[in-house]
């Protein structure tokens, strides 16, 4: 029964090619449009947590400052009120499983003829396991090196191809501000931060080193900022009341005073980056399925005129012992294959538009395999629906009425 | 005519219909009483408005009745659903129109086909029953022609095949000839009376033309919504066989 009303439903489509192309059109912008969005929002959802993922997980950043000098007031971090015993006490709190103070500066940094400046960070090796980094090639420095203060460095990609290329730094001595550095090991790549900052551009050596050899300070022991990494997702609002009373107990600092320090949740900050990327690609699709609505209407509207053109057609049909449903059954079976076939053309559209969009403007498009079954379940929805009423219209006519129709 | 045999194939007793206008319902037919048996070939005549086209509509459970009885083979129509009317359209009536009403889509063979489509014939038997109907009425040859590529007469052949298709017993015919010249309308004719009498088929054809009515073996006269001759056609007197168009 089915087969023979397929083929039917062919030669119907055929008959007017320029009408159910047009019609179609409706249906493939709008999938196409749905395939499209989605992929973009994905896209840029996929990145966002990318970047989230290299940050590394439960995080929170304390930066020291502010001060007010004299009336002056300093912003964040512009004078060190953490120092590395901030950071011990830290550690022994429940709930934190790693901390890492840091001591970021610019330096020139030489090896051989080739020179790169780049961002030093003065830190502990529990950087590496705060920011979930590991290693490409080589051996972290240990807490010895911290303590003795060597001139040892840890290298990120982006450094080591612009002062060695292709070479294998571990093991050779560079040179930062004319002081000799013994390179250990090479960081794992890890892109851009959620800034766009390219995170690999940076060299690592212990803290004690920055502090005391290479940059100096008037402050001796303390550090900029601090990262420390909680257990868990759950503990982290109680890990960071817990960090702040110790802190202002540790810096004397009275109630009802400002603290001289911030703590801040990145973690929290990302996943609004990520939720914000997440209504975003939402937003996308919402839009674009208007115009897949919109598509369905206009099936709705030629199968309503072809119903009204082939009345007599439906006359005969039912003269010669058609029922109600075949009648339906024809008409909806239209209404879906044009959708249908409508929904694979903008398949194939979208995903070569995604393909096209990605390679000329280098965003990242994802399209997933969930947004295509999507398209065909809501292609064949609206065509059921849309086509419907119609075919409804049809199958209720009554044969003599229909077959009188002129 | 009740006292030939056979169960009737068609038995209308007090047969009303009145359509519905804004005006109020105008009544065009006032009570007919016909039976047809089994292998009759009857002609109904009468002049335009007589009620005749009205009447064929019901016989061939194409328009309901307002009151009385129509019972074909013996089933009450006024008392079947919508899908049972399709089902004797499609099984127990084959239906011929003046205007041929072919699909025009379809080659012939499909249109021959179609009501077995609806009978839930498979596909190879509706194929070879099309092909048999069509060499039946002399078009074994055109199945893959469309309706615009043969003749008025031809087409008219396919929709007797198509009639024919699911073997009725009955055939009904609302002015088959009506679109058709003189010569092709003979051919028709001759084909219905092979039917007829070959086969057995009960013809039932509304015309307006004496010599078509002539094929027939009995007559029935409407004139205003009456039946005002119900007998054999070679008894019916002159002002009963004029031409009515």
């Amino acid at each position: 029964m089915i087969f023979p009303m397929l083929s039917e439903a062919w030669a119907a489509m055929g008959a007017n090619r320029l009408r159910t192309f047009l019609t179609m059109l409706g249906m493939i912008i709008g999938v196409g449009a749905v395939i499209l969005m989605l992929a973009i929002g994905q896209g840029v959802r996929s990145q966002v947590e990318s970047s989230i993922a290299s940050m590394g997980s439960n995080l929170f950043i304390i930066l020291s400052g502010s001060t007010t000098s004299g009336g002056v007031r300093m912003g964040g971090g512009a004078t060190p009120t953490l120092t590395l015993a901030d950071a011990q006490a830290i550690e022994e709190l429940p709930g934190v499983s790693a901390i890492a103070p840091s001591a970021p500066g610019t330096a020139q940094i030489v090896y051989g003829s080739n020179n790169w400046s780049t961002q030093v960070i003065g830190t502990t090796p529990s950087y590496l396991q705060v920011r979930d980094w590991t290693l490409a090639s080589g051996a972290p420095f240990t807490d010895a090196d911290v303590r003795s203060a060597t001139r040892v460095a840890l290298l990120g990609q982006t450094v080591v191809e612009n002062l060695f290329g292709n070479d294998d730094p571990t093991g050779k001595t560079i040179r930062i501000k004319n002081s000799p550095y013994l390179v250990l090991g090479v960081l794992a790549e890890k892109g851009q931060s959620l800034d766009g900052r390219d995170q690999d551009d940076t060299v690592l050596i212990p803290v004690t080193t920055a502090q005391r050899k290479l940059f100096g300070t008037q402050f001796q022991g303390t550090v900029r900022f601090m990262m420390a990494q909680a257990e868990s997702a759950a503990v982290m609002p109680e890990v960071e009341k817990e960090m702040a009373d110790l802190l202002r107990q540790r810096h004397h600092i009275r109630e009802g005073e400002d603290d001289d320090f911030s703590i801040r949740n990145l973690t929290a900050l990302m996943n609004t980056a990520a939720t914000t990327a997440q209504v975003l690609s939402l937003m996308l699709g919402a839009i674009a399925s208007i115009s897949l609505v919109v598509g369905g209407i206009g099936i709705m509207n030629i199968m309503l005129v072809s119903v009204t053109e082939r009345t007599r057609e439906i006359g005969i049909r039912m003269a010669i012992g058609a029922r109600g449903r075949d009648v339906l059954l024809q008409f909806l079976l239209e209404a879906i294959m044009i959708s249908l076939i409508g929904c694979i053309i903008g398949v194939l559209l979208g995903v070569g538009g995604a393909l096209l969009v990605s390679k000329v403007s280098g965003m990242s498009v994802i399209v997933t395999a969930p947004s295509i079954v999507m398209s065909f379940g809501v292609a064949a929805a609206i065509g059921i629906f849309f086509g419907w009423y119609p075919a409804r219209k049809a199958s209720r006519l009554k044969p003599i009425d229909a077959l009188r129709y002129q | 005519m009740k006292e030939q045999a056979g169960d009737p194939v068609i038995r209308i007793e007090r047969l009303h219909k009145a359509y519905d206008t804004d005006a109020g319902p105008v009544p065009v037919l006032h009570g007919l009483d016909v039976s047809v048996t089994p292998g009759e070939f009857v002609a109904i005549m009468g002049p335009s408005g007589s009620g005749k086209s009205t009447f064929m509509n019901i016989l061939g459970c194409l328009d309901v009745a307002s009151s009385g009885t129509y019972l074909l083979n013996g089933r009450d129509v006024n008392a079947q659903s919508r899908d049972e009317l399709a089902h004797l359209r499609n099984e127990v009536i084959g239906f011929v129109f003046q205007g041929f009403n072919l699909l025009p889509r379809a080659n012939l063979e499909d249109n021959v086909a179609l009501p077995l489509i609806y009978s839930r014939v498979p596909r190879a038997e509706r194929v070879a029953r099309a092909q048999e109907m069509l060499g039946k009425v002399g078009l074994g040859k055109y199945g893959r022609s469309f309706p615009n590529q043969i003749s008025g007469g031809q087409q008219q052949r396919v929709a007797i095949a198509r009639a024919l298709v699911n073997r009725p017993k009955l055939i009904l015919a609302d002015e088959p000839t009506g679109n058709l010249d003189t010569r092709t309308s003979k051919e028709i004719m001759a084909l219905f009376s092979e039917l007829n009498q070959r086969d057995g088929i009960t013809i039932v054809l509304v015309t307006h033309e004496p010599d078509i009515a002539g094929y027939a073996r009995r007559l029935v006269r409407l004139s205003d919504g009456l039946i005002v001759y119900d007998g054999p056609v070679e008894h019916a007197s002159a002002q009963h066989l004029e031409a009515t168009s």
